[in-house]
């Protein structure tokens, strides 16, 4: 099998000193790979991948990047080592032209190699060169998107991490993502992704995780996983753990 | 009216708004009001002043260029005082300011820098007494330039000094990696790190572009009017108006603002009386506000 890219081992981590949101969850990503990281709301998903670009406080646990280590570097320096993120939410400059968002996430490139960099980026997402010059707070949802993946894809990254990409887009511009997501793993690049929307996530994916209160609790091939009854009880909560009291498991209960 | 309050106003107003643009950027970049940055005028004048001193004592007295009131020595001078003043800036963000901003809250390191413009003050009247005090004593000819209006060769040289600065300032936001590192840092200070931006740099330079115009504005009002410990305290109010008239984190804003500010202070001083100097910018301000809340060139957070 092809070597591992981003290797996270027992990672703990929380905003607050003894409340850990990540309780020892451990994934692998190889190259090549889109790997999927799937969880119910609250199960620390966000978190998790927060604390591997260095935006929540880790407490526990390693990250190695390429085999380096990469636990207790701060939250600029991830992009230098290999590693790009895509926030959820507010994941581009609003008030900056589209342009202007490239060329300031372009400070570790070669200065020469700024213009041709932004060209590749606008032939790859073609939307993007007809905004050139509006403030990105312009774009639409799914256009916000592209621009902050071109952003994260700029720097030639080891690992792109995005945290819920299709997060608040209507569903034309989710199966936009998607594609797009799909098409940036052909070009070669890694990617490590949290997300609501699995169906269409494990379309995409190559393997899956379930993170379940911050520890992963499965893991299995992305196309086998939709139809695992492990993950149907984990993730969907549609057939509740026999053992287990769950007042509020099904959300179908109230209708 | 006579219309020299034109000339009155800009020069005013080149004053503000240079101390302005340092206002504006403390606020945007690092999200707190600097009440110390008017002193970081007058420190920057007493250096520049104090430079000036030496080089008058170690060359003997040096001819004046052309026209204006000062020679090379001021020249020198106040780039020594600029940087002087950054280092400053930067000494008291080392020591106060990023140990309380690491804290958390906004209004500490308000009431920290209202403190610090405080001891910097008296540590000037301690240091210089608070006589006024003056770069030159000669009486420049003011020249008649039409409608009843005269311009002195200072007066002239600063004005171009200042909008050469603003521009200078205006496309270093626009065009460099630098600038643009400080836009995305006042938009989006989480995403700014994670594309790769080093904040305590771009802080730094913060410091250093407010602390070096703090300088400038200072010794215009030193060569203009009058060195006095409380020269850039009593600024302080018109340059707040000034950057929230143009909006907050807007250069172009700021220098505007100020000049609206100075503009309308020379006119009410003319028209109204001198004592509703102060009170007609603030008129202006709550006016602006009511219709524009975010400023003249002040964009809605999204």
């Amino acid at each position: 099998m092809s070597e591992t890219v981003l290797d996270v081992r027992n990672l703990e981590a929380g905003y607050e000193p003894g409340v850990p949101i990540v309780r020892g969850a451990s994934i692998t990503v190889r190259k090549g790979e889109i790997v999927v990281v799937l969880g119910p709301n609250g199960a620390g998903k966000s978190s998790f991948i927060k604390a591997i670009a260095g935006l929540v406080p880790i407490t526990g646990g390693k990250v190695f990047l390429d085999g380096k280590d990469i636990t207790a570097a701060p939250a600029h320096t991830m992009v230098r080592l290999g590693l790009a993120f895509v926030p959820q939410t507010e994941n581009i400059f609003p008030l900056m032209s589209v342009e202007d968002n490239l060329k300031v996430a372009c400070g570790i490139l070669e200065r020469r190699e700024i213009p041709a960099r932004i060209d590749e980026m606008y032939a790859a997402f073609p939307d993007l060169v007809r905004q050139r010059r509006t403030a990105a707070g312009n774009l639409s949802g799914g256009q916000r998107q592209m621009l902050a993946v071109a952003r994260a894809l700029i720097v030639h990254p080891k690992v792109l991490v995005l945290d819920e990409p299709s997060a608040g887009l209507s569903p034309k511009f989710v199966s936009m993502v998607f594609e797009m997501l799909a098409g940036i793993r052909k070009s070669g690049v890694t990617i490590l992704l949290v997300e609501q929307n699995a169906k269409a996530a494990l379309a995409i994916g190559d393997r899956a995780y379930v993170l379940v209160e911050g520890k992963d609790r499965h893991e299995g091939i992305a196309s086998e996983l939709w139809n695992d009854p492990v993950v149907a009880e984990l993730y969907l909560g549609q057939r509740p753990l026999k053992a287990e009291k769950t007042p509020h498991a099904g959300k179908g209960d109230a209708a | 009216m006579s219309l020299q309050f034109i000339v009155d106003g800009l020069l005013t107003g080149s004053m503000i708004g240079l101390g302005a643009i340092g206002v504006t950027l403390t606020y945007s970049i690092l999200r707190f009001s600097n009440f110390a940055h008017g002193d970081f005028m007058a420190w920057g004048t007493y250096a520049t002043l104090a430079v000036v001193s030496a080089i008058g004592a170690t060359f003997g007295k040096v001819a004046p260029i052309g026209p204006l009131s000062f020679g090379w020595p001021l020249i020198v001078a106040l780039i020594i005082g600029m940087a002087f003043t950054a280092l400053l800036a930067l000494l008291l963000d080392k020591v106060l300011f990023a140990r309380l901003r690491s804290q958390g809250q906004a209004i500490i390191v308000v009431m920290a820098s209202f403190g610090a413009s405080m001891a910097l003050r008296s540590l000037l009247e301690f240091t210089f007494t608070s006589r006024p005090t003056y770069f030159s004593r000669a009486i420049q000819i003011a020249m008649p330039v039409g409608f009843g209006i005269r311009i002195t060769p200072d007066q002239i040289a600063l004005l171009l000094l200042t909008a050469v600065l603003v521009l200078g300032v205006h496309l270093l936001m626009t065009r460099t990696q630098t600038g643009r590192s400080m836009q995305a840092l006042s938009q989006n200070a989480a995403l700014a790190r994670i594309v790769g931006i080093d904040v305590a740099s771009v802080v730094r330079v913060t410091w250093i572009i407010g602390g070096a115009l703090a300088c400038v504005a200072g010794v215009m009002i030193g060569i203009l009017v009058q060195i006095r410990p409380f020269m850039g305290f009593d600024m302080l109010l018109p340059m707040f108006a000034a950057a929230i008239l143009g909006g907050i984190g807007s250069i172009p804003g700021a220098v505007l603002g100020g000049l609206i500010i100075g503009l309308a202070e020379a006119g009410a001083v003319q028209l109204i009386g001198a004592e509703w100097r102060a009170a007609v910018s603030f008129i202006i301000l709550m006016a602006v506000l009511f219709v524009r809340p975010i400023g003249l060139f002040g964009v809605r957070e999204r």
